[in-house]
């Protein structure tokens, strides 16, 4: 009844502060995803919390093709189909039974009113001679009534009792259907939701690196997981309100027409109405809603930022002004969700004005009927709870509606990540030999990330067994890609790189990466402990090669003076340990994977000298012995690599020894001498010896 | 806490507040008095064949219906103009007061804290204020009048309310119990998840680099199925909710058919009294069961009202002076004596007995490892901090006794993370100075070496700047920092580190053009590189918050063994490789 209702919105209003939570989260997620594109689209701030709660939800995205968006959700649950069926075979039980219900009880209702009148009766005269006597009286309406009612000397309560066991039961077993429904609606679903999120596990395996590079990580962020977490809950609570909600409403209508179809003429009026009312205050207040969120993510905006610029604010004093937009911007958003607010708490008191209406309306004809004798007391009270729990699911509907809107909009977001493009599939026809020794040769590479932007073109080179090869040059000139080309992170336009005379192509990716460790610029760590961030580099590492690797690479010295030692977490804020320390945790990790081919790129970003010192040390313990690519930003910590490459705009434009390629005095030179005339060029000459170069 | 924040925040607002009060009530009467007259007209009409009656009575039902749909909009008018404006009032003194906190203040909650408690917090708090006014005040008025209607009808039926009511607490609540440590935990599965996919997604390369996709599938697919077994968990108990609410109402209906029903046998009561009577019970059951619901937001929002309250209740450490001192020049001559500073809680000072002066025209560099306390010096001239003991005088007045204006208008900070306000790029320059002719944020942007990468978009100053500065590079918006010090032109330059993530060819044209503009400036300029600072005035040499060593280069180079050793490590850092 009506206390189910209530019970789902207390349920909606708990998901959708969970909902609004998780959209918070992704909003940080948003705010530090590091934007690939140059050009900013400004992105709109999602809201912190559930503002909106009860009424105000969150505002519905729409789906781009509603229909097939749906039907292939509801694809999803496909493989369940005997469950769904089984749901709904229970649904359309427990709702029969609850909308029979209601006229047995105005049965019982009967039974007491044929008993009160019954005792009206004199003794020993029949019902027929008293409704003879009352017409003689003039109260014909009331004679009719008594003529037709079935009257007994005092209730009868055996059949009272009948009626109400026989009610008891009804809704017993209503509501144990109703339970065992939503019992197993809620394993599929759950199970269903298990499936689609490891599909999304899946294919973020599959896709090739560009899909990251070329989108938003707060986009894919919040397709993976909001977007996943909104369909369990369009599913969840939409799907199966959704059908009962329409089944109620149609078993109410069939039965008040079985009732008294003049009554259910009345009743129906209220339907429209309420459609109108709903429609007319809903779409006004969803337009408040909006404004309400765009205001509440404009002031919040202005929040986080005064609040993570506090110093530059002060320092720049600009407390006043940042006050005065403050209230501007607080004022508009107690504007705007006074409004969102007053017209949304109009539709329950409007609603209820229409029940009421109906709920009158049968009160009144249904009492002038039941007077007249062409209804049944017990009928016309069936019909006031008819009435009154008839409004409720046309209410939920709406509600549903939008949620399914919602929820179909975040699948179709879903399925678009899911249809995303995948990197081309592997060959892995060859296999490398048993013990490689590195050597990596391009022939004739040309790649680029957008069709008509040639980044490297016709790109040749070899990297012999053991050698260090320094990759220099300004930024942008494709020294990243470069390597990335080698882990066949990215697919050639054309040409090839072979690893010890194979064609990376025609290798497993698998067997290719594991045989080249990588340290990056951005040391990443996961969240967890040092011990399992350097094990990560190979995971049936013993504790042997894990304190190895940590000793080899100068982590050992900085984690004994943590209190935590190698179980020190690592938290996203990584406020235990330094940017520098970081960077020795990512090289111990690729130490212990003990790769024949490396990839360092070494850090721009300042760390302290005496961690710079031991990251130089630590990446030179970990170069030995194997072929090396190293990304050098420093020239001076190269000048004894084998070979240089110096790239500009995506081509190699000189190569050699540092000594050959400063006789040349090109490219390299030309770079070498300005990052040496650092200080002082015009003064000094450049000289190796005093060097306090950076 | 949530108490004392809506009694202070309501004060303004208590007419607004006893007008939604009255109206709530008025509609509730009203709602309460239908049922009543639904069973006279049973009563009085149908079983007594009283046409007119009921067509009297059904006129009063309409015209109290139409009453109860006014009150009841008149109440939500109230209710959320109430509730809206006590959370705006909420946070503009949320927002006031950490506008008036000092640096210190704004660190020992962090920022990220603070902003939670400014957005998150107040609308939580704000939610209840607006629940409350809307639902809770109606509920207990529903509860209380609904008894008494009830009661009314029948006196000696209402045991079955005293049964049902409690009954329905309990499974309710039973329920709820269960379910919120449930909800909370799933709330953390969630996290877990979608930390675990963002791990992923970030660290995508180092993922596929160490061919770690089947362990990562193996870690997702544990995190995913801890996440459906908690999920089917709160679904098993949350099933039950609904059929359970339903089988109380179901059963206290039954009831009271039953034992009504031999009441109305015997005459005690009439039939129109036993609807009546049926109805106000589910009226009752009902609003005890929104309430139920209410009353699970309570907790939530108080522990959002405390973390609000401890905003509120701080004093800042930091005011501005009483009676401020206007300096007789305006100059930029910094000096330190004998300053030290200890962060709250610390045991040892960060800084110690430092005493130094620099001169308009000079260039002083601070110089140390990490932790060596250069931030902090630096920060205590704008007075982001005070000092524990010594001065810090700005034009030889302590910087405690300027006016912030006097301070702000003399020094411009780089600091050392480059942060930029959303908003354009020429909306960031003007940000110390509103009134920069386009002639000025030109000119520091080429001393800042910022004027190209400006100038190659389209859109110019225009160019939109995402919040923190996240879609230009790390040296754009490092370069971007510093030509905002720029246009201020300020007395005193604080270069917090600030050239740390420029190459080093960009980093040299820079410090030669800024050398031109800084003329008769005084600067101040912290690094970790000594190619930076080689040509500085003075250098000081910091460890351990104490200044070991001071001179130019070439002295220190003689003299000091501190800065030998700085020296020599990024000599040898890169003469290792």
């Amino acid at each position: 009844m009506s206390g189910q209702n209530q019970q789902k919105r207390g349920w909606a209003a708990k998901a959708e502060a969970a909902k609004a939570a998780r959209a918070a989260a992704a909003a940080d997620e948003t705010a530090v995803a590091a934007v690939a594109d140059d050009d900013f689209e400004e992105e709109e701030y999602t809201p912190g919390e559930a503002d909106g709660g009860m009424f105000g939800n969150l505002p519905a995205k729409k789906a781009k093709a509603f229909g097939p968006s749906a039907k292939r959700l509801m694809g999803l649950l496909k493989p369940e189909s005997a469950g769904v069926f089984f749901v709904i075979g229970l649904v359309v039980v427990s709702v029969v039974l609850n909308v029979i219900a209601p006229k047995v009880l105005g049965s019982a209702m009967d039974v007491i009113f044929g008993g009160v009148i019954g005792k009206q009766l004199p003794p020993g005269v029949s019902q027929a001679a008293f409704a003879e006597g009352l017409r003689q009286a003039g109260q014909n309406n009331f004679a009719d009534m008594v003529s037709k009612m079935e009257l007994t000397n005092g209730i009868n309560f055996s059949k009272l009792t009948f009626l109400i066991s026989i009610v008891l039961l009804m809704y017993f077993v209503a509501n144990i259907f109703l339970w065992a429904q939503g019992f197993v609606l809620n394993r599929i679903v759950m199970k269903v939701i298990n499936r689609l999120r490891n599909d999304v596990q899946a294919k973020l395996n599959r896709l090739p690196l560009n899909y990251f590079d070329t989108r938003q990580r707060g986009d894919i962020l919040s397709r993976v997981t909001n977007d996943v977490d909104n369909v369990q809950q369009g599913l969840q609570q939409a799907f199966a309100q959704l059908v009962s909600s329409v089944l109620t409403v149609f078993g109410i209508v069939v039965m008040m027409f079985i009732v008294s179809w003049e009554l259910a003429l009345i009743a129906l009026i209220a339907l429209p109405l309420s459609g109108i009312v709903a429609g007319v205050i809903g779409s006004r207040s969803q337009k408040l809603f909006a404004a309400q969120w765009k205001n509440t993510g404009a002031l919040n905006g202005q929040i986080e930022e005064s609040f993570s610029g506090h110093e530059l604010v002060k320092v720049f004093g600009r407390d006043a002004d940042m006050l005065e937009r403050f209230d501007e911007r607080n004022e508009a958003l107690y504007k705007a969700s006074f409004g969102a607010q007053f017209v949304s708490g109009i539709i329950f008191p409007a609603m209820n004005f229409i029940s009421y209406l109906a709920y009158v309306g049968i009160a009144v004809v249904g009492g002038l009927r039941v007077a007249s004798g062409s209804m049944s007391l017990g009928d016309a009270t069936a019909f006031i709870q008819y009435s009154r729990e008839f409004t409720q699911p046309l209410g939920q509907i709406a509600g549903m509606a939008n949620m399914l809107q919602s929820g179909v909009a975040s699948a179709e977001r879903v399925f678009e990540f899911l249809d995303a493009d995948e990197q081309v599939p592997e060959d892995a026809a060859k296999h490398l030999p048993a013990r490689t020794d590195g050597h990596v040769e391009f022939e004739n590479v040309s790649f680029s990330y957008v069709a008509d932007k040639p980044l490297i073109e016709d790109l040749s080179f070899s990297a012999e067994p053991g050698h260090t090869v320094a990759i220099v040059g300004p930024t942008g000139a494709g020294k990243t890609t470069l390597v990335n080309l080698v882990m066949r992170f990215y697919e050639l336009n054309s040409g090839r790189i072979t690893l010890d005379g194979v064609d990376i192509k025609e290798l497993g990716r698998s067997e290719l990466r594991s045989k080249v460790g990588m340290v990056l610029q951005d040391a990443w760590l996961f969240g967890g402990t040092i011990y399992d961030n350097i094990k990560y580099g190979k995971l049936d590492a013993t504790e042997e090669q894990i304190m190895e690797a940590a000793k080899a690479t100068y982590v050992d010295r900085f984690v004994r003076a943590l209190p935590d030692g190698y179980q020190t977490i690592i938290d996203e804020e990584g406020t235990n340990v330094s940017a520098g320390e970081k960077q020795l945790i990512t090289i111990a990790r690729a130490f212990v994977s003990d790769p024949s081919l490396l990839i360092l790129d070494e850090a721009t970003s300042s760390v302290d000298t005496r961690t710079e010192l031991l990251l130089q040390k630590a990446m030179a313990a970990l170069r030995t012995d194997r072929t090396s690519f190293v990304i050098a930003h420093r020239l001076s910590t190269i000048r004894d690599a084998d070979t240089i490459l110096v790239m500009e705009n995506g081509s190699i434009v000189e190569q050699g020894r540092h000594s050959e390629l400063l006789s040349m005095q090109g490219a390299y030179y030309r770079l070498y001498m300005s990052q040496f005339a650092g200080e002082d060029a015009e003064e000094t000459p450049v000289d190796d010896t005093t060097a306090v170069h950076s | 806490m949530l108490l004392t924040l809506i009694r202070r925040y309501s004060k303004p607002y208590l007419p607004q507040i006893l007008a939604v009060i009255i109206f709530q009530l008025a509609s509730t009467i009203a709602t309460l008095y239908l049922p009543s007259l639904n069973a006279k007209i049973i009563d009085q009409g149908v079983s007594k064949g009283d046409t007119d009656y009921i067509w009297q009575t059904g006129a009063l039902m309409l015209a109290v219906a139409f009453g109860q749909v006014i009150t009841a909009v008149a109440g939500v008018y109230y209710g959320s103009r109430v509730a809206m404006s006590m959370g705006r009032d909420l946070r503009r003194d949320v927002f006031r007061k950490v506008s008036s906190f000092s640096a210190k203040d704004v660190n020992t909650f962090g920022a990220p804290t603070l902003i939670t408690r400014g957005t998150n917090d107040v609308q939580q708090v704000q939610m209840l204020m607006l629940m409350g006014l809307n639902f809770m005040v109606s509920t207990p008025i529903m509860c209380v009048g609904g008894i008494i209607m009830a009661l009314q009808e029948d006196l000696s039926l209402s045991w079955l309310v005293w049964v049902s009511v409690p009954v329905l607490v309990a499974v309710v609540g039973y329920l709820v119990v269960r379910l919120m440590p449930l909800f909370r935990s799933m709330q953390k599965k969630i996290d877990a998840i979608n930390g675990v996919l963002r791990e992923q997604i970030i660290g995508i390369r180092v993922v596929r680099a160490f061919v770690r996709e089947p362990y990562e599938v193996k870690r997702f697919g544990a995190a995913n199925r801890d996440l459906t077994d908690v999920s089917v968990k709160i679904g098993n108990l949350f099933v039950l909710m609904f059929p359970a609410i339903g089988m109380i109402l179901h059963l206290s209906t039954a009831a009271v058919l039953w034992f009504g029903g031999e009441r109305v046998d015997s005459g005690d009561m009439e039939v129109g009294a036993l609807t009546a009577f049926l109805q106000y019970l589910l009226q009752i059951l009902i609003a005890v069961m929104m309430g139920t619901f209410m009353a699970m937001m309570i907790p939530r929002a108080s522990v959002c009202a405390d973390r609000i309250g401890e905003v509120l209740d701080v004093e800042p450490s930091i005011h501005n002076p009483d009676a401020p001192v206007t300096p007789a020049e305006k100059k930029g001559r910094v000096e330190f004596r004998d300053v030290t500073f200890k962060y709250p809680g610390a045991e040892e000072p960060v800084l110690s007995n430092i005493s130094f002066s620099a001169e308009p025209g000079q260039t002083l560099a601070i110089i140390g490892s990490t932790g060596s306390g250069k931030t902090t010096l630096v920060s205590l001239l704008p007075r982001l901090y005070d000092v524990a003991a010594g001065e810090v005088l700005l034009d030889g007045v302590p910087v405690t006794e300027l006016d912030r204006d006097e301070i702000t208008s003399r020094v411009a900070t780089v600091p050392q993370k480059p942060y930029l306000f959303s908003g354009t790029i020429e909306h960031n320059l003007r940000f110390g100075k509103t009134e920069a002719t386009e002639d000025e944020l030109w000119d520091a942007l080429e001393t800042a070496q910022a004027k190209d990468f400006v100038q190659e978009k389209s859109s110019g100053l225009n160019r939109r700047i995402a919040q923190g500065g996240t879609n230009v590079s790390g040296g754009q918006r490092q370069r971007l920092c510093i030509a905002r010090a720029l246009v201020t032109q300020p007395k005193v330059y604080l270069f917090d580190d600030s050239f740390s993530a420029l190459d080093v060819a960009t980093d040299a044209r820079l410090r030669r053009a800024l050398k031109e503009k800084t003329r008769d400036a005084t600067v101040i300029i912290v690094a970790q590189r000594v190619s930076t600072i080689a040509d500085a005035d003075q250098i000081l040499v910091l460890d351990n918050g104490r200044i070991v060593d001071r001179g130019t280069h070439e002295e220190l180079l003689e003299t000091s063994p501190t800065y030998q050793e700085i020296v020599e490590s990024q000599l040898s850092a890169e003469e290792v490789a």
